[in-house]
């Protein structure tokens, strides 16, 4: 085995994962279950990054997506209280127009890409050997501004998000963790020297009732 | 060509051998050393009655983990009760292919180093949060819930004290980052000094990370009992276990290699013979008084309560962690701090 096939090999399995794990979200039953494959699509799509020789890519969907953003989707989910059964009953009715949506987008995503993608060859790395130096330079410098504006957009959004679902509370009650963390031991607690003073003779302990002989 | 494929392969696999097998066996010595030292802080002895002053206490507790019952509760989700162990244990392992030990004496000198480094911390979490999802225990929930809030909420400290290091450094590979830290001025030619605020942002991360006291709220035994891994018992305890205590070792790995020079000497340039040179031994000696760090703080503080625990990480860690970023820039922009001789 060659290293082209092995690499082949390696797209295929990582590839054909990915298409299963994505079937699974949309039909497995649990929906913690569904939230778990979509993890394992994700890690998928990274793997077969990494195999394209992307590799900043690749680790910033892991880091992102798989460890940041679906671990807040896990959260949410399982504390969902869901009934499943009206869910699963528009699955046959919607099907239709799922396959639909997904026949135009496989359509459009080919017209764009193209099917002889598949055959071109990566050329050689602009970048020479890692490809995060040149994207770090490319980023920072001639695309600043984009970035910057990118980074912008995504601020209001988390913004928005959080006064969107902020509801103060006239009655509710919270620490003053500043006060808290500024307290002093000296302020709670005096401590006091004593001398040892000698203990006199307690006086004899009031005789036990006598329990009852079993 | 299909030799040579062969031979790299059952190279690799003997590489990956020679660190893991090392490691296995250093999470059992750190555990008998673990309560030894806490024993000595107790004033108590410590595990003594197992071989030569106890050591091999911790042989003899895997050994009762792996031949005990593993139990599964009532109405738990078998599969997930079972990959939980798998998904905490798996990262916690393969993480260790990026960490060198010396000047080229690692698995994958990869570029992206620290970005895996990220990557694999970021799944650990998987393992914690689907073991109290799965267990249908109440208790395991809490800590579930816990410890996925607290371990997001560090990440991104511990994130961005290593952006601080990778824009002094100029390099995501680990090797790259320890080399820029060589010089003639000894231990202050090491990244603590310009970054000392984020040298204890990312140790005291990093803590809350392995979930380890004071931080552990996610095991939590006087509220929670034992918080996720409540219902696990044997071998599958035992991952857990492994699991958490090989991040701890990790964590004094990196800590030494990102601030305190890997196996630099601390007295570099100072011409003191081999007291000057570089070796392993030096990242030996580092990893030891960090990993015993770990447990003087378990033995020392109290447990942290929750929202303090979040006030500490989003209302005084990252403000610092972001001011520090733009320190770093600017240290680095003016030529302050120098990378390499």
């Amino acid at each position: 085995m060659n290293h082209a096939t092995l690499q082949m090999a390696c797209f295929v399995v990582f590839a054909a994962v990915a298409l299963g794990a994505a079937l699974t979200v949309v039909l497995a039953k649990n929906t913690v279950h569904s939230v778990l494959s979509l993890v394992l699509t994700f890690f998928s799509v990274a793997c077969l990054w990494l195999l394209a020789q992307a590799e900043f890519l690749g680790l910033a969907l892991v880091v992102v997506y798989v460890g940041a953003v679906m671990v807040l989707f896990l959260f949410v989910v399982m504390m969902l209280d869901i009934d499943l059964e009206p869910m699963r009953e528009g699955f046959i009715r919607y099907l239709p127009v799922g396959i639909a949506a997904a026949v135009i987008m496989l359509v459009e995503m080919l017209g764009i890409i193209g099917i002889k993608a598949f055959d071109i060859q990566a050329g050689p790395n602009p970048a020479g050997e890692s490809n995060i130096e040149w994207l770090g330079e490319a980023l920072f410098t001639h695309f600043l501004l984009p970035f910057e504006i990118a980074a912008l957009i995504l601020t209001v959004g988390l913004v928005a998000a959080v006064a969107l679902a902020l509801r103060v509370r006239t009655f509710s009650k919270h620490q003053n963790a500043a006060a808290q963390s500024a307290v002093r031991a000296g302020e709670r607690i005096r401590l006091v020297k004593m001398a040892a003073v000698v203990a006199v003779a307690p006086a004899p302990a009031p005789e036990p009732a006598k329990e009852p002989q079993a | 060509m299909m030799t040579s494929d062969a031979l790299i392969f059952g190279l690799t696999l003997g590489k990956i051998l020679l660190i893991a097998v090392p490691l296995i066996i250093a999470v059992a010595m750190y555990v008998w050393w673990e309560r030894k030292v806490i024993g000595w802080m107790h004033v108590r002895m410590g595990p003594n009655k197992v071989g030569p002053w106890g050591l091999l206490q911790a042989f003899a507790d895997v050994t009762k983990l792996l031949i005990k019952e593993v139990i599964i509760p009532t109405n738990a989700n078998r599969f997930l009760y079972f990959t939980a162990p798998l998904l905490s244990v798996i990262p916690a392992l393969a993480v260790w292919a990026i960490v060198p030990f010396d000047n080229g004496v690692v698995l994958s000198n990869a570029n992206a180093g620290v970005l895996f480094l990220l990557a694999m911390t970021s799944l650990g979490v998987y393992g914690i949060i689907l073991a109290g999802w799965a267990s249908n225990s109440r208790y395991a929930l809490l800590g579930a819930m816990r410890s996925a809030a607290q371990m997001i909420s560090y990440e991104v400290c511990m994130g961005m004290a290593l952006v601080c290091v990778l824009v002094l450094a100029g390099s995501l590979n680990f090797t790259a980052i320890v080399n820029a830290q060589a010089g003639t001025k000894g231990l202050f030619d090491w990244f603590w000094l310009p970054l000392l605020p984020m040298f204890f942002v990312y140790y005291i991360s990093g803590v809350a990370e392995t979930n380890r006291l004071p931080f552990d709220v996610a095991e939590g035994e006087s509220e929670i009992v034992a918080g996720f891994h409540v219902e696990y018992s044997g071998s599958a305890f035992a991952l857990f276990f492994l699991a958490e205590y090989a991040n701890m070792i990790l964590l004094s790995f990196l800590a030494p290699i990102l601030f305190m020079g890997g196996w630099l000497s601390p007295f570099q340039g100072w011409h003191l013979g081999w007291l000057s040179d570089p070796g392993w031994w030096w990242l030996g000696l580092k990893v030891f008084i960090f990993a015993t760090s770990l447990l003087w703080l378990r033995a020392t503080f109290p447990r942290y309560r929750y929202d303090q625990i979040m006030r500490l990480g989003w209302k005084v860690f990252i403000p610092i962690s972001i001011a520090w970023i733009f320190v770093a820039g600017i240290l680095r922009y003016f030529g302050i701090v120098t990378i390499g001789h």
